[in-house]
């Protein structure tokens, strides 16, 4: 038999109950999934670097240019999974040109492009500023031009440039948080916003999604400093890893609330799509939402964070715990994106039935495929971390 | 103003300039004429030839056959629907055959088992196992089913 009615009749055994033909098949797979993954690490490494900027908790310091690398590296990378799902790459840049104002998806390219250039970059910039002036005349070979175009001709290391420099970076964080959670509220706000979807349509959307960003960046940075003390064989600044421990801790308290409102809210709300949706819960998203999602993903985390915080074990024990609690969390967070984009999506809208989803392993819309675009994201932090080390900066005031 | 505040003004400037110079460049000239689509776009759609004939065509040699369609229950099937488009075949009818379909696959995307697909509306049968050795049209005529 054609292969193509093979596969409808595989499909077909993996439909429960009553759907309408347009639901069989996912149009929204682990590319959609990542979109707001990547978004939520890039806003959430971001906060935690303006909490040391802004908010003067001097022991993150350590970790404020791990966290502004990490968030732009990310940044980078956070629309590739849309472009690539899309399947044309060439018409990705007409959102910009003719840009339609009545539509939410269509606005992201400029959030995002004010969220890149206006504060990501200039707050690196500012913050590097002497560093890049510095390194420009002690390098040599491409490294030296690199600097030098990076400084953009300005070669003023005066106290008082240096003075505006904090000043310009300082103003630009400001600015930088109200526009981290409108970059990721932004992103909630997209699937908050399809009333059509009972699993997503809830103005909680935004909300959630912004916690959750906070809980998977934070955690996200709390890896990598771990690993790259490790690699550098350094010593780890435990005070700066405990106190990330600690808003790590409250923000998942704030997150699971919101999550847990959200749930008891629908729960007892019970309106019409609420049989369909336990039955989802219960069903379908059972793995992914009740162990990955809530007990792998929260609880565990939530346990051995709030035990960290009133019974502190050795370094070495409590280094550990922090690295397999993130692992944890960030896993946890990937599959809460999982449960809102596929989970959003395998139930009809006749609230009568359900689809199925397997992932592929190959294809443009494959684990491979998702997996390149969680790895080139490290790749890339990696080359701005030999580019512009951290750790060969010469202190900042603040 | 600090000397590199300066640059960057001035960068942001050839930025944004280039930006709007871009959007100038690239949005088509009759872009927003109607609404947010190219407006030539209409006249450039409707330029395209038409390859669909319609029923009322086919008719007129193959009346015979259409008849007999209409009898049946595809009578609300168009020709072409199972035959594909036909603008060529009826200028060079000897040299441009129309498709003639005779495979099981061609008739099970209609009437394949589908818990999405209505039963009264379409009957249904189940490919796999319905005389898998025997194309359909053996025994169903495809114009009166």
């Amino acid at each position: 038999m054609n292969p193509q009615y093979d596969q409808l009749y595989q499909a077909l055994t993996k439909v429960v109950g009553y759907i309408y033909p347009n639901e069989i098949e996912l149009n929204w797979s682990i590319l959609i999934v990542l979109y707001p993954y990547i978004t939520g690490l890039v806003a959430g490494a971001f906060i935690l670097a303006s909490l040391e900027r802004v908010f003067n908790v001097n022991a993150l310091k350590p970790t404020y240019v791990i966290a502004l690398l990490t968030s732009f590296a990310f940044l980078l990378v956070a629309t590739m999974p849309l472009i690539f799902h899309l399947g044309q790459p060439f018409r990705a840049w007409e959102i910009m040109i003719t840009p339609h104002l009545t539509s939410a998806m269509a606005i992201f390219g400029f959030v995002y492009i004010w969220y890149l250039m206006v504060v990501l970059v200039l707050e690196i910039w500012f913050d590097y500023r002497r560093d890049l002036v510095i390194w420009s005349n002690e390098s040599k070979g491409v490294k030296k031009w690199l600097y030098k175009i990076l400084t953009l001709g300005v070669y003023d290391i005066s106290p008082e440039a240096v003075k505006w420099d904090e000043k310009l970076g300082y103003i630009v964080t400001v600015i930088g948080i109200p526009s981290a959670f409108l970059l990721h509220g932004y992103v909630g706000f997209i699937f908050g916003s399809i009333k059509a979807n009972p699993w997503w349509s809830t103005v909680m959307m935004p909300i959630i999604f912004l916690f959750s960003a906070m809980v998977s960046g934070i955690a996200l940075v709390m890896v990598i400093y771990i690993v790259i003390n490790y690699i550098r064989k350094q010593k780890i600044d435990m005070l700066c890893l405990d106190t990330i421990a600690k808003y790590l801790f409250y923000i998942i308290i704030i997150d699971f609330t919101m999550e847990s409102l959200d749930q008891i809210h629908r729960f007892y709300e019970a309106g019409e799509s609420f049989e369909i949706i336990s039955l989802l819960m219960s069903g379908k998203l059972f793995f992914t939402l009740l162990i990955m999602q809530i007990f792998i993903g929260m609880l565990i985390p939530l346990l051995a964070l709030g035990f960290l915080q009133f019974y502190k074990p050795n370094e070495k024990l409590r280094r550990m715990i922090y690295l397999v609690t993130g692992i944890l969390v960030l896993i946890g967070i990937f599959f809460m994106r999982w449960n809102v984009v596929i989970g959003g999506q395998l139930f009809s809208k006749s609230f009568l039935g359900f689809t199925s989803f397997k992932l592929s392993l190959i294809g443009t819309e494959g684990f491979l495929m998702a997996s390149i675009w969680l790895v080139v994201p490290f790749l890339i932090l990696a080359a701005l971390l030999w580019l512009f080390p951290p750790w060969k900066k010469s202190p900042s005031e603040h | 103003m600090p000397s590199q505040l300066k640059r960057l003004l001035v960068l942001g400037v050839i930025i944004i300039s280039l930006f709007l110079l871009l959007k100038h460049l690239a949005t088509p000239v009759s872009f927003g004429q109607y609404g947010h689509y190219r407006g030539n776009s209409l006249n450039e759609i409707a330029a395209l030839p038409v390859k669909y004939v319609g029923s009322k065509t086919c008719v007129k040699c193959h009346d015979s056959i259409v008849a007999l369609k209409l009898e049946g229950l595809h009578s609300d099937i168009q020709c072409e629907n199972c035959h594909g488009p036909a603008y060529l075949h009826i200028k060079t009818p000897k040299k441009d055959k129309l498709f003639r379909p005779d495979s099981r696959e061609f008739c099970a995307k209609c009437h394949s088992f589908n818990k999405a697909r209505p039963e009264k509306a379409v009957t249904q049968q189940d490919i796999k196992n319905h005389h898998p050795e025997k194309k359909c049209i053996t025994c169903h005529n495809p114009h009166q089913p």
